[in-house]
């Protein structure tokens, strides 16, 4: 028996490890090329004012993004937050037009922020109906976000009867005014949307990083049945997910009416599908247990600069759509190519300790233990 | 190294492997391995996870190339593009782990990839029921050919998976971990098809954990070490300890821990428990069942497969619902309390299966140790990532978890430390209470030893500690009190310092007698237990 042999197992070879930072940080080279891609085909890419252009296009998915990143960390999908979004352009459009209650006869003209955060609520009890399909009814993912996604749709044209709200800045005698500082108001010149993304990045990335949520969230999308047999309490975490997915959904719907100052019913389509590509470039499993705020930030980033690049470089609409579509499956097929290395590598780890580890006799065991000869 | 075993006329060679050394990524997995297996021999192989058993296996049956060395097939040379081609050339497999398809029938899975075909385009379906009938009746196994595999119950899916490999009438059949899921009937069932097998010439390797059963079949004894063979000796010649002794350069005696902690009140009562089959609700899993463990005692729970200790287990977990009775922890009553709550009182379970049950793979090794008490670790909202740390790191000594650290990937991890992982992160909880399911189920001698000295360490420590096995050895030697499982009773009480391996198994034949004697027993032994 060599008990010299008793060492940690070698790393992995040099080369190994520089693909696999290259992998590992892709999201973030893709980024870096589309930058210097666009920035050498237009003079004005990188013009601070077209970043920060773009930066708020970037924000409306981001903030997508990082609600859709908690649900797809659970394993789930949700296909709704487009709906929402329209839903909570519209339900904002009917608080600051006017509430009509006719069995009072009344008109109520909520404060701004009352209708915030009506807005916010909506989305997040239409999450919440989400959350409850999912985890009362089992219906799958996929399919409850899919109804929800015609519900939600459905009762925000019946609100608005199919019109869209227009003038949604207030009077001055209703005192509600200033709904137009979501989306055109600048803090120290940043405009609000891009306050907005990185404040809700920051909560959710505490969230999940810092507080027992997280580890729940993790290990439900991981393991539902360790999970649960680990006293995590999954239903009460995945019906949660699907709120801050809605509520994440619902700001959006906030920022854009208030950028345009009106609401349409028909706003957010397909929306879901970038945000979930968004988390997907930047490296989340749909099979749930893996993702980032970083990288669902990146993807984020990749997304909005690469189209709006593609449209200031004057490339075609239709080319735009199959260019955005081969990113996404290009960066899925790179996720599971740094996914095959590293199991390729942990494997090499587990041949290492194989090889390393020593017949148990000489395990280190507890002083008490009478098992070591 | 040692020489294979002698080959007569009567049994002559018909697999032989020359100095085989394989590498995986610079480090070696086998070296320099020669290996030979006999005409109408069972040749058992012996070695713990990890020793290189299932690399070699999995050479022999073409589903990984050796960096070095070659094979002979009935004297030639052979090379394996793939395990289909070993199965043309007639070396078939069954893994340990089942390779069916839960969604198609027996019948489907028995022929997957190999369908007979009627007219150049047609599944003859006829013709397949025919050899699957047959296969079956063979194997003395009651199941409908169209039946799911979804709803055969694990042991049965073994049988099919057996079925399988002996559909391919192949001439080298390896067997990796066959029974670990099957009865007692079932193994003495496969045991005479073995026989029937190599009366007709074809060679067996055979692979298990149960040293006992592997060496009744055996006819030669090959024992692997850290990927090199160690021990070659006829089956007649060896004993158990001969082949630990070689399979981890010890005495099997040292295995076991000393028992008798000193016994405090009743932590756990179990009254009356009732708890329906989760996959036949119409059945009792669990009947009417009485059970008390009190602190500083292990309890082994011994029965067949299928006798529902898991249930028992998973039910006072809080995963499976009481259908009738009540479960006190330390007096305290969790009849109805949700898992989080159980755990938070003082009762964990480490389950059966922990790669289903136990651990989160995409989480690293830390994060799974704290997963189930991640709440002690909060200052204010927010974990404590330094407190997290001190007491994972400290779990990793306390339970010899053999690992980078608490960074490292689960899955990089062996099956004993993987289970310890799971132990650990359960008594992270601090548990009054300590279930553990199967806890030794396919891990190697030397981590098996490590967890019955922790479980005696927490009893020790005035824990009580209540776990299931199907192996006579544990439950003979690392508890305090032995309760016999049978349909959901406890039908006999046992004390294991007086009670022989016969003792136990004839008490479990006497559980598989007619209802009404093992009434009169189940009166008995809850007497005894009241």
């Amino acid at each position: 028996m060599n008990r010299s042999a008793q060492q940690p197992a070698q790393r992995p070879a040099w080369s190994l490890r520089v693909g696999d930072v290259l992998l590992e940080l892709r999201a973030f080279i893709a980024l870096a090329v589309i930058i210097v891609i666009f920035a050498a085909l237009s003079d004005n890419y990188l013009n601070p004012s077209n970043l920060i252009t773009m930066s708020r296009h970037v924000a409306i998915n981001a903030i997508l993004a990082l609600g859709m990143l908690l649900v797809i960390l659970t394993g789930g999908i949700d296909l709704s937050v487009g709906s929402i979004v329209g839903l909570s352009g519209i339900v904002a459009g009917v608080l600051l037009q006017g509430w009509e209650i006719t069995s009072f006869n009344v008109i109520l003209f909520p404060q701004v922020w009352a209708v915030i955060v009506i807005s916010l609520v909506v989305g997040t009890v239409v999450g919440a109906f989400n959350g409850i399909l999912i985890t009362r009814f089992k219906v799958a993912p996929f399919i409850a976000t899919l109804g929800m996604l015609y519900v939600a749709r459905g009762t925000a044209l019946l609100i608005s009867n199919g019109a869209t709200f227009p003038r949604l800045g207030g009077s001055p005698e209703l005192g509600n005014t200033g709904f137009s500082f979501l989306g055109t108001g600048r803090i120290g010149g940043i405009p609000v949307s891009i306050w907005l993304m990185v404040l809700f990045a920051i909560v959710i990335w505490v969230l999940i990083r810092k507080m027992p949520f997280g580890r729940w969230l993790y290990a439900t999308g991981g393991n539902a049945r360790a999970a649960e047999l680990s006293g995590v309490p999954v239903k009460k975490v995945t019906t949660r997910v699907y709120m801050v997915s809605g509520l994440c959904a619902a700001m959006v719907g906030l920022i854009i009416a208030s950028e345009l100052t009106s609401a349409a019913p028909q706003t957010g389509e397909t929306f879901e599908l970038n945000a979930i590509a968004a988390v997907v470039i930047g490296g989340a499993s749909l099979a749930g247990g893996r993702g980032t705020v970083r990288g669902a930030l990146v993807g984020a980033f990749v997304i909005g600069f690469l189209s709006d690049g593609l449209v200031m470089v004057g490339v075609s609409t239709f080319w735009q759509i199959v260019i955005k579509g081969a990113v996404i499956v290009l960066a899925v097929m790179l996720d599971q190519g740094q996914q095959s290395l590293k199991r390729s590598q942990a494997a090499a780890v587990a041949a290492a300790s194989v090889r390393h580890s020593e017949p148990p006799a000489s395990t280190p065991a507890p002083p008490t233990a009478p098992v070591a000869v | 190294m040692t020489a294979p075993a002698v080959a007569t006329d009567t049994h002559p060679v018909v697999m032989r492997a020359r100095d085989i050394t394989k590498v995986y990524g610079g480090t070696h997995a086998l070296r320099g391995v020669d290996f030979a297996i006999r005409a109408g021999c069972v040749t058992a192989l012996f070695g713990e996870n990890g020793a290189g058993k299932s690399t070699l296996m999995k050479i022999l049956a073409g589903v990984e190339t050796p960096t070095t060395g070659t094979l002979e097939l009935f004297g030639e040379a052979a090379v394996f593009a793939s395990p289909v081609e070993a199965v043309d050339r007639g070396v078939a497999i069954i893994h340990q782990e089942l390779n069916l398809c839960p969604n198609l029938s027996v019948t489907d899975n028995l022929f997957m990839g190999r369908e007979l075909i009627r007219g150049g385009l047609f599944v003859n379906e006829g013709a397949q029921k025919l050899i699957v009938a047959d296969v079956l009746a063979r194997l003395e196994e009651k199941i409908d050919p169209n039946a799911l595999v979804s709803e055969l119950r694990l042991g049965q899916q073994q049988v099919v998976e057996i079925a399988r490999a002996i559909s391919f009438e192949a001439r080298v059949l390896i067997m990796d971990e066959p029974t670990s899921a099957l009865s007692a009937a079932e193994v003495e069932v496969l045991f005479r098809v073995i026989r029937e097998l190599t009366a007709t010439g074809v060679a067996i390797v055979y692979i298990s954990h149960h040293l006992e059963e592997a060496l009744l079949i055996a006819d030669d004894v090959v024992v692997l070490r850290d990927g090199a063979l160690v021990a070659v000796a006829p089956a007649d010649e060896v004993d158990i300890a001969w082949v630990v002794a070689n399979m981890v350069g010890r005495n099997p005696d040292d295995l076991y821990p000393e028992m008798g902690a000193p016994v405090g009140e009743a932590l756990l009562e179990v009254r009356g428990l009732s708890v329906a089959d989760p996959a036949n609700p119409g059945r009792m899993a669990v009947a009417d069942l009485d059970l008390t463990v009190r602190a500083g005692e292990i309890v082994c729970l011994y029965g067949l497969m299928g006798a529902g200790r898991t249930e028992l287990l998973e039910t006072l977990a809080g995963r499976l619902p009481v259908q009738k009775g009540s479960v006190h922890v330390d007096g305290r009553d969790v009849t109805a309390a949700s898992i989080a709550d159980r755990i938070e009182l003082g009762m964990a379970l480490v389950p059966e299966d922990r790669q289903r049950d136990g651990l989160v793979q995409t989480m690293s090794v830390g994060d799974n140790l704290s997963l189930a008490s991640i709440r002690s670790f909060l200052s204010g909202p927010f974990v404590s990532g330094r407190r997290e740390q001190v007491a994972v790191k400290r779990t990793i000594v306390d339970v010899t978890v053999k690992t980078l650290g608490p960074g490292a990937a689960i899955g990089s991890l062996s099956g004993g430390n993987q289970q310890k992982v799971v132990i650990g992160k359960v008594l992270l909880t601090a548990p009054r209470v300590l279930l553990l399911d199967e806890p030794t189920r396919g891990i190697d001698v030397g981590a098996k030893a490590d967890i019955f000295t922790l479980m005696a360490e927490q009893a020790r420590s005035g824990r009580a500690v209540l776990f299931a096995t199907s192996e006579l050895g544990e439950a003979l030697n690392a508890a305090d009190r032995v309760l016999v499982m049978h349909r959901g009773r406890v039908v006999r009480e046992l004390d294991p310092r007086t009670t022989t391996k016969e003792d136990l198994m004839a008490a479990s034949d006497d559980a598989a007698s007619p209802p009404e004697t093992t009434n009169d027993v189940s009166d008995d032994a809850n007497g005894a237990l009241a």
